[in-house]
């Protein structure tokens, strides 16, 4: 039986540089300068004079074959042959000849591709399987993210904004999508739903007591069969307990709501990295176009694009004119949930008299 | 003869805007494919139920442990019957990307040929720690996809308890503020621990991810266990025809308001031309014949910003090489944690520079299995056992750049402190 197998060749990281467009692979390292001609489309120039123009396109991330293939027929036909994906699935195709941009933007746009996201845009949505492949989805991630996306167009292919803004979106509290200026995240408002007839053969039941981060849930006897209880007062209805232990169903088609973070950012420019923030909840979970959750997130970016300065992130933007008047500018409403009170959440307290009137 | 296709109302609304519809894509595909039109049927009903139907299993191929993600439908009728048949079982195959995404069309095209011929046609780019995912194929297809993948150049990624796949940003490939060698860094920490990728043993996922500088484009800090992001020691570089050519169409309101003004640390200030500091730690650039922008480099923290503003103008100095930190990660179970700094700067230009950058990452790697509880990131880890005994079991020195301030409480016990000063004086001594 042995034979009929074959060993799989370990080869781990493919190597990148056969693959790199020939003008980046030979000045590997040398670039000195950039700019952003327009839209879409960056600049950069090595040391020795080589230069190249990058074209910045939008996809669907869950991309078809026929979709790939026609980005590999644009990339032959305008791109040299070589095109990369950013870290939010945005397609990129660069360029050694300033006369081959806009013929590359006419094919991309042609082909239903929107050029943009580079500079200040709202970039692609960093996003998860959802209901398309996860096993524990609270809703769907591709959907979530056409529908705002096609809100958000506009912002993607324009680069109006203040500064970049980066958007994630998660189906559930693990937050797979990240951290983002601004998160849609599931949001659990019950306890798990157990279905004790099938916790004995399916769930490791210390496993699951261990995964619990509040302590909630503990070891019992339900009608005469091995199970396990929650202690509903202390359950945050976070979701850990449902990937190990299935029948612990915490996703419910009314109760399951989404919530907004803002103010998450990862580089290092001006302050130092920062972790989103949460500002609104109890929106519903309304595919196919999440309407409230569309509306909510426009008026948030709204508020930032007339109200920023240049340059700053939505946390620069939001230490400088404070918390109070960002629920005041976006109408949002500041409830008891806003207050942390997870450990050492008093480090998020206002420990001084410094009050904006 | 393709199977017909169920009435999708709820997805069908998700064909109409501008942004491009993966809807359209899938619909596409199950013209042919019978796999994905019964795919459509579950996803359909995911959307009129707010439900997922998909429970994970055991699935892999010969040789791994991990890398394959087994999708079952949960989606029955009366009798125990799957309702979509033809995609009751949608496994996805994992594969690592080259470093930096670079694709020819031809890699593409044969990855699409070998996906159409075993799976369901529908392959994320990429997911969200890196991977290339081949979504969709039966349980009987995995090996066969999988060996053909592989003949191709590409392996399988990480899943479940392991080291996972890696990203890096473009970086060196086509950016002015790339500080290291990314790609090469990437490849020389992954692929020496394939083991701990495809069997996986650790006690829970483990991640690196490489950032060029600290704009951190991959998001390692936040993202990764382990973040390798590039920075420099010496002055910011200048290009004077540059920053002249900025000023020119920017002036000096945007020099202040934009620039000077939101330097984190005060680093930067403007002076009449003649009136600037000559000492060695500053750059100054002449900005006019009137005006100069003068940087302390002591005091300037690598931030980013001003490079950002002016690119060209300033660029990183020439003695490159990485900060790392350790113990990023998501939500479960102690809330977000960030990287934190533990080891305030190294080169990484040399293979020997690689050599230790690499028998560090072994050593965590190592120390995270020997250590961590279940299900525990080495984030946790360092959380529950402090930073200074994580950095006594890898074997690195204590640093004040890794912390923001001292400590402000008194409830700990002191009486090493002699030895401690000795070691200190010892470090110092070995750093002169």
């Amino acid at each position: 039986m042995a034979a009929a197998h074959r060993a799989p060749i370990e080869s781990g990281v493919p190597d990148p540089m056969p693959l790199m467009h020939p003008v980046m692979r030979k000045n590997y390292g040398k670039w000195v300068y950039h700019n952003h001609p327009k839209p879409g489309v960056l600049y950069h120039r090595a040391a020795g004079g080589d230069e190249i123009w990058t074209v910045k396109a939008g996809t669907q991330r869950q991309l078809d074959v026929h979709s790939i293939r026609k980005l590999c027929d644009i990339g032959d036909r305008y791109a040299d042959g070589h095109l990369r994906f950013t870290a939010r699935s945005n397609v990129e195709y660069m360029v050694a000849d300033a006369s081959k941009v806009d013929p590359l933007i006419e094919a991309l746009s042609a082909a239903g591709f929107p050029v943009g996201g580079t500079a200040n845009s709202v970039s692609m949505i960093a996003h998860t399987q959802g209901f398309l492949h996860c096993d524990i989805p609270g809703t769907d991630a591709s959907g979530v993210v056409k529908a705002l996306m096609d809100e958000l167009y506009e912002e993607f292919v324009k680069c109006e904004m203040p500064n970049r803004v980066k958007l994630s979106t998660s189906c559930c509290e693990i937050n797979c999508g990240g951290q983002a200026d601004m998160a849609i995240i599931m949001q659990h408002t019950k306890p798990p739903k157990i279905n004790h007839d099938l916790v004995a053969n399916i769930c490791e039941r210390p496993a699951v007591v261990a995964r619990c981060p509040v302590a909630a849930i503990r070891p019992a006897l339900v009608n005469g069969k091995p199970s396990l209880e929650v202690d509903e007062k202390k359950c945050v209805c976070c979701g850990a307990c449902y990937p190990p232990c299935p029948p612990m169903q915490i996703n419910d088609p009314e109760h399951s709501k989404i919530a907004i973070w803002v103010g998450g950012k990862n580089a290092n420019a001006r302050g130092r990295p920062t972790f989103h923030k949460l500002v609104a909840s109890g929106l519903p979970n309304n595919p196919p176009r999440w309407p409230e959750v569309a509306a909510a997130v426009r008026k948030i970016l709204a508020t930032y694009k007339a109200d920023a300065r240049p340059w700053e992130r939505m946390v620069d933007w939001i230490e400088r004119i404070g918390w109070p008047r960002f629920f005041e500018k976006t109408g949002l409403p500041f409830t008891k949930y806003h207050i942390d009170d997870w450990r050492g959440a008093r480090r998020t307290l206002n420990a001084s008299t410094h009050i904006r009137f | 003869m393709p199977k017909k296709v169920h009435e999708t109302p709820m997805l069908d609304q998700l064909e109409s805007g501008p942004w491009p519809s993966f809807v359209t894509g899938l619909k596409r595909l199950a013209q042919d494919n019978d796999m994905m039109a019964d795919l459509l049927g579950q996803l359909e009903a995911s959307y009129q139920d707010k439900k997922g139907y998909w429970k994970g299993g055991t699935i892999g191929v010969y040789g791994y442990g991990g890398g394959v993600i087994p999708r079952f439908t949960e989606l029955k009728d009366a009798n125990d019957k799957p309702r979509f048949p033809a995609a009751a079982e949608f496994h996805t195959l994992r594969v690592q990307p080259p470093a930096g995404m670079h694709y020819d069309t031809a890699t593409l095209r044969k990855l699409c040929d070998i996906w159409e011929k075993h799976g369901s046609g529908l392959i994320a780019l990429h997911g969200q720690s890196g991977d290339i995912m081949f979504q969709g194929a039966t349980s009987e297809r995995v090996q066969p996809a999988f060996d053909e993948l592989n003949e191709a150049g590409f392996d399988l990624g990480g899943a479940g308890p392991a080291l996972r796949t890696s990203m890096s940003c473009v970086g060196a490939a086509r950016c002015e503020m790339s500080c290291f060698d990314e790609a090469r860094a990437l490849r020389a920490v992954i692929n020496p621990n394939l083991d701990d990728m495809h069997r996986p043993a650790l006690p829970y996922k483990f991640k690196f991810k490489f950032s060029g500088c600290p704009n951190d484009c991959v998001n390692s800090i936040q993202r990764s266990d382990f973040a390798v992001i590039g920075t420099w020691r010496d002055n910011i570089r200048i290009d004077e025809a540059l920053a002249r050519a900025w000023f020119a169409g920017h002036g000096m309101e945007q020099l202040v308001n934009d620039v000077v003004t939101r330097c984190p640390t005060k680093a930067l200030s403007v002076k009449r031309a003649g009136t600037e500091s000559k000492a060695a730690h500053v750059s100054a650039v002449r900005m006019s014949d009137d005006q100069v922008l003068e940087i302390d480099n002591h005091d300037c923290v690598r931030c980013m910003h001003c490079l950002n503003v002016m690119p060209g103008a300033l660029l990183p100095g020439k003695d490159r090489g990485v900060t790392l930190l350790v113990g990023g990660k998501s939500v479960l179970k102690i809330g977000s944690t960030m990287g934190t700094v533990v080891v305030p700067f190294m080169k990484l230009e040399t293979d020997a520079d690689l050599e230790r950058l690499g028998e560090l990452a072994r050593n965590v790697i190592d120390f995270f299995a020997d250590n961590a509880l279940e299900h525990e990131r080495i984030g946790e880890t360092i959380d529950r056992i402090g930073l200074a005994n994580f950095l006594e079991g890898v074997g690195l020195p204590i640093d004040p750049n890794m912390i923001v301030e001292p400590r402000a409480n008194p409830y700990v016990r002191t009486d090493g402190w002699d030895e401690e000063v000795a070691k200190w004086e010892e470090r110092k001594r070995d750093a002169a």
